[in-house]
């Protein structure tokens, strides 16, 4: 295993289909209420991702991921040929939920769209951190995240003992499972080659 | 030697890092590292030998986590205990002659607190205390807070060392690349609150390397008055030959250090990635350093959880519109427990350019000491200007200040006894700038003389409590002028006389300056103005008042505090009229064609035009013909376009929104008018146990208050038992649950069997991503609703 590393990313543009998406829209383009929120992002907005890299092998009780052995048929299929994992946290931080719950009781179609830029914002940092890997590493598999499919969400509890996210960019996770700030995100990126 | 009287005399060399070395160690990934000090207790004595050898005054027991969230009782009193054992074995054991201290380390819990979280302040502070009272009892030298990422957590857990110990507490805290915490506070902000809480050295630690957190230092060295630390990590992690290794060398990390220390830094060490030889290199390149004196600093700052409002040359408007005195609206809505409209006015004053709010709840029939620290708490949600807790009750003030982020102001203390014995123990012990009044037993002294003389009292006795003069801001009191024509006359030379008698900041009250004449704004705005001259540093006004904020951004610009005139030219045209400019002109409204305007206002989502439509109206119109008229049937209007999807869910938001501004309006009439508009019926809703996703539950609540509805929301997470002990005390004849998840489907089943068992003419209606019609049923439900306004619908059937 190596790490864990830290990067920030500031995503400079959002994909405005997304954030309409999450809204629960199906305008065409931005209203002027969410162009206004997407200029006004909290202070201090960046994205930040912790992650390691670990190489993976198959064993007699599944498959050994470095920091926990799982036996998701899915995530299996999903990491076919590859030698190594990133597994990463992502957050876009918590003044999206800061302003979510500020006009949650002043303004709730505000509240609505910064959910969904925030909801926008962590898929970029995501997406950010992966072109990365890419470009580092080759090619890489789909991101996979606990509560996909058959990988059960209480993996979340090894990838917060295997990262600590808490320390590195204030990602804690609740008894619940979930994560604050709530735009984040957890996930593991196969790599076929390191 | 004591360990604070060591540290105000030398640089103090502090230990470094703990986690590579017991991975080297053979510390397996996932391991708790605090477990070692009972498995492998000569391996953590070795690492703690190493440093005190390589010249640490001070050394961390391995505690970083050992706290009751992560470790029974029984198991966190061995940890800690052999924690200090350790460290203490390895002093002994150190050839080193160097004043050796053993230091209980705290960390973060790892939870994120309220609100943003689940963990409660005052469990917060619950947990720490408890580590406290161990390392208390099993002899540790002093207490290191560190590496705490959110101010909220580091005042729990410095309260929680201040009141269950007296040793020393040093507090650390982590910034990221940007200067600031991960939870968004700036360092001065840090400093103020942790300086007010009274810890003995503050500073910062991990997350960076030295080069990259020298700035922050820098503003930590200008800005505190006590002893400043620093422990940067070896830079940052990075990878090399398939090993993760750091990438500033013990040479190249001492001589930052140098820099660091030669600035002022008066305790030093290393976090993630230094080791022992680190620390040598720092004790070598250091050790010819004499300890810089730390001055103590005269800026006078109260500071939410983000930011600071410092007194100076520029006065600070301190909003004081949530004040009950004289205001009925805010009155009725703090009777009835209606948050929003305080909230409202919080983020309207902000908006007007207030940098502080002032919070006055005091009612008589309302229970001030429960309810002002829950009012403190909604509006640190809406608003991140530093606030004014503003009590005469001192319970009410201490618990406000208790649960308070950041480092409030304090309105007010006086130089009564009894108001000095009441309020300067709870300043002393949380922190926060006090506005002192000059008034005493004998009453408000007529000339500036008396008022000094009480101010100085007040300031003397401050300081037999430990509270420093910056601390105090002194208000001289201004009378009305129509009462006593010397009034405003007298207070300007108080004003005056107390920044260059006293060196104190100063704050007014300034509307009572023109009581009982007429054009009141106008004898504000020009008081104002000369005050502001005479040396005002913090106006407690009205930001509403234009004819005030004309005369503040004028004072400004005159005064070349408006560099470029930004703020005045900003300003200038919503100031230039007499009246508060409103978005449509409401004589308009008073047309016939009145009624469909404010319905297409609302269709629409014009906020501020349907308030002002609404407001032009009820001038000659019944309030409720104006609800089942002209609201009730916009609302209609937008939600079949929802159903029949021409329009989306923020549209429908805005509307209801738009609806929310008219009825606040009427609302308003009605406390003037002496009539009120009589709910509808109660409902209660909630999301379910386990479940977290509150969007959906949150517009349903808002589409029926705009259909009349008295909405009971229990939140998200809520169990079973809770829904219905609110449906037993309300009475409420239906019921709205909501969970997103498949997960959580079953303790909706459950909520549902208990209601049915306990309430049994109470109707549920079930709501969520992962319901459908024949799941509601399955699940014992009444009924379905595919959406809000399908809820909105069923509510209205059911009342028939």
């Amino acid at each position: 295993m190596t790490g864990p590393f830290l990067r920030t990313y500031l995503p400079d543009t959002l994909n405005e289909k997304e954030i309409l998406r999450y809204a629960g829209s199906k305008e065409k383009s931005l209203p002027p209420e969410a162009t206004e929120c997407l200029k006004a992002l909290p202070d201090g907005t960046a994205g930040r991702v912790v992650f390691a890299l670990y190489p993976i092998t198959e064993t007699p009780n599944g498959l050994d991921l470095g920091f926990t052995v799982t036996d998701s048929v899915n995530l299996k299929k999903n990491l076919r040929g590859c030698s190594h994992i990133a597994l990463f946290a992502a957050t876009a931080g918590v003044g999206f939920d800061r302003q979510v719950r500020k006009f949650e009781r002043l303004s709730p179609a505000r509240a609505l769209w910064y959910q969904a830029i925030g909801a926008a914002y962590a898929e970029a940092v995501c997406d950010a951190f992966c072109a990365e890997l890419r470009a580092e590493y080759g090619e890489i598999r789909p991101r996979f995240s606990p509560g996909y499919g058959d990988l059960p969400l209480s993996m979340q509890r090894d990838i917060f003992t295997a990262l600590q996210p808490e320390k590195h960019i204030g990602v804690t996770l609740g008894e619940n499972l979930f994560m604050t700030p709530s735009k984040s995100v957890t996930a593991i990126a196969g790599i076929l080659q390191v | 030697m004591q360990p604070i009287e060591f540290i105000q005399r030398n640089v103090t060399l502090l230990d470094g890092g703990m986690g590579t070395l017991l991975q080297a160690a053979g510390l397996a990934p996932g391991e708790a590292p605090e477990r070692w000090n009972l498995t492998h207790p000569q391996e953590i004595v070795n690492v703690h030998l190493a440093y005190y050898n390589a010249g640490s005054n001070i050394v961390n027991t391995n505690t970083f986590g050992a706290n009751l969230l992560r470790f029974s009782s029984e198991e966190l009193e061995k940890i800690v205990c052999a924690a200090i054992k350790n460290a203490r074995a390895a002093a002994s054991q150190s050839k080193n002659s160097a004043p050796k201290f053993v230091a209980l380390d705290i960390g973060p819990t790892g939870k994120m607190l309220e609100p943003l979280g689940t963990l409660p302040f005052e469990e917060a502070v619950a947990v720490f205390a408890r580590t406290v009272r161990l390392g208390v009892k099993y002899g540790a030298d002093l207490i290191v807070i560190e590496t705490m990422t959110d101010l909220y957590e580091t005042k729990a857990a410095l309260l929680a060392a201040k009141e269950n110990s007296d040793l020393p507490v040093i507090v650390s805290n982590a910034y990221t690349e940007n200067g600031r915490l991960l939870t968004g506070a700036c360092p001065e902000a840090v400093i103020a609150t942790l300086e007010g809480l009274g810890a003995d050295a503050i500073g910062v630690n991990c997350s960076l390397g030295p080069a990259a957190l020298l700035p922050v230092i820098e503003t930590y060295l200008t800005h505190a008055s006590v002893p400043v630390l620093f422990k940067p990590n070896a830079g940052l992690p990075t990878e090399k030959n398939g090993k993760t290794v750091y990438d500033v060398t013990a040479a190249d990390f001492a001589k930052t250090m140098r820099i660091a220390v030669e600035k002022g830094v008066r305790l030093a060490g290393g976090c993630c990635g230094t080791t022992p030889e680190y620390i040598a290199a720092l004790c070598e390149q250091t050790a010819d350093l004499a300890p810089a004196p730390t001055e103590k600093k005269n800026f006078t700052v109260a500071a939410s959880y983000t930011r600071t409002a410092t007194f100076g040359k520029k006065p600070l408007l301190i909003g004081e519109r949530i004040n009950p005195t004289g205001k009925k609206r805010l009155q009725q809505a703090l009777r009835e427990n209606d948050m929003q409209y305080v909230l409202n006015e919080a983020a309207e004053q902000e908006s007007l350019g207030a940098d502080l709010l002032d919070v006055n709840v005091g009612l008589p029939e309302l229970d001030e000491a429960a309810l002002l620290p829950r009012v403190i708490k909604e509006l640190q949600e809406v608003t991140d200007l530093p606030l004014q807790i503003d009590s005469a009750n001192p319970a009410a003030l201490e618990n406000a200040m208790r649960l308070y982020n950041g480092k409030p102001m304090v309105n007010s203390v006086n130089g009564k006894k009894e108001s000095m014995n009441a309020v300067f123990p709870l300043v002393k012990k949380y922190g926060g700038v006090t506005v002192a009044l000059t008034l005493d037993e004998n009453g408000i002294p007529d000339t500036a003389e008396g008022r000094l003389a009480i101010a100085t009292r007040i300031i003397k006795e401050a300081e037999t409590y430990g509270i420093d003069k910056k601390d105090i801001v002194i208000d001289p009191l201004c009378m009305a002028v129509s009462s006593d024509p010397a009034a405003a006359v007298t207070v300007l030379e108080c004003l005056r006389r107390i920044r260059m008698e006293l060196g104190c900041h100063t704050v007014l009250g300034l509307s009572n300056v023109s009581f009982g004449l007429p054009n009141r704004d106008a004898l504000n705005g020009t008081f104002f103005a000369l005050a502001a001259a005479a040396g005002l540093s913090g106006a407690i006004i009205n930001p509403r008042s234009t004819d005030l904020m004309k005369a503040y951004y004028a004072f400004c610009a005159l005064n070349g505090l408006d560099e470029n005139f930004i703020s005045y030219i900003e300003h200038a045209p919503a100031l230039a009229s007499n009246t508060t400019p409103s978005p449509a002109d409401p004589a308009k409204a008073t047309e016939p064609a009145a009624g469909s305007a404010l319905q297409r206002a609302i269709e629409t989502g014009m906020k501020a035009n349907a308030a002002a439509l609404t407001e032009a109206m009820l001038a000659h119109t019944d309030p409720l013909l104006i609800i089942e008229k002209e609201i009730v049937p916009a609302l209609d209007t937008v939600g079949i376009g929802y159903e029949k999807q021409k329009l989306y869910l923020p549209q429908l938001l805005m509307s209801a929104e738009a609806a929310g501004a008219a009825f606040e309006k009427i609302k308003a009439h009605g406390v003037s008018g002496g009539e009120k508009t009589q709910p509808k019926g109660k409902i209660v809703i909630a999301t379910v146990k386990g479940d977290i996703h509150d969007i959906g539950k949150n517009i349903v609540k808002l589409l029926l208050e705009n259909y009349g509805y008295k909405v009971i929301d229990l939140g998200k997470d809520v169990s079973p038992e809770a829904v219905c002990e609110a449906v037993l005390a309300s009475g409420a004849p239906l019921v709205g649950l909501s969970a997103l998840m498949t997960t959580t489907v079953p303790a909706m089943r459950d909520t549902i069997a208990l209601l049915k068992e306990k309430a049994p003419a109470c109707k549920v209606i079930v709501g969520g991503a992962v319901l459908t019609a024949d799941y509601a049923k399955e699940i014992g439900a009444d009924y379905y609703g595919r959406d809000a306004m399908a809820t909105v619908r069923i509510a209205e059937e059911l009342r028939g």
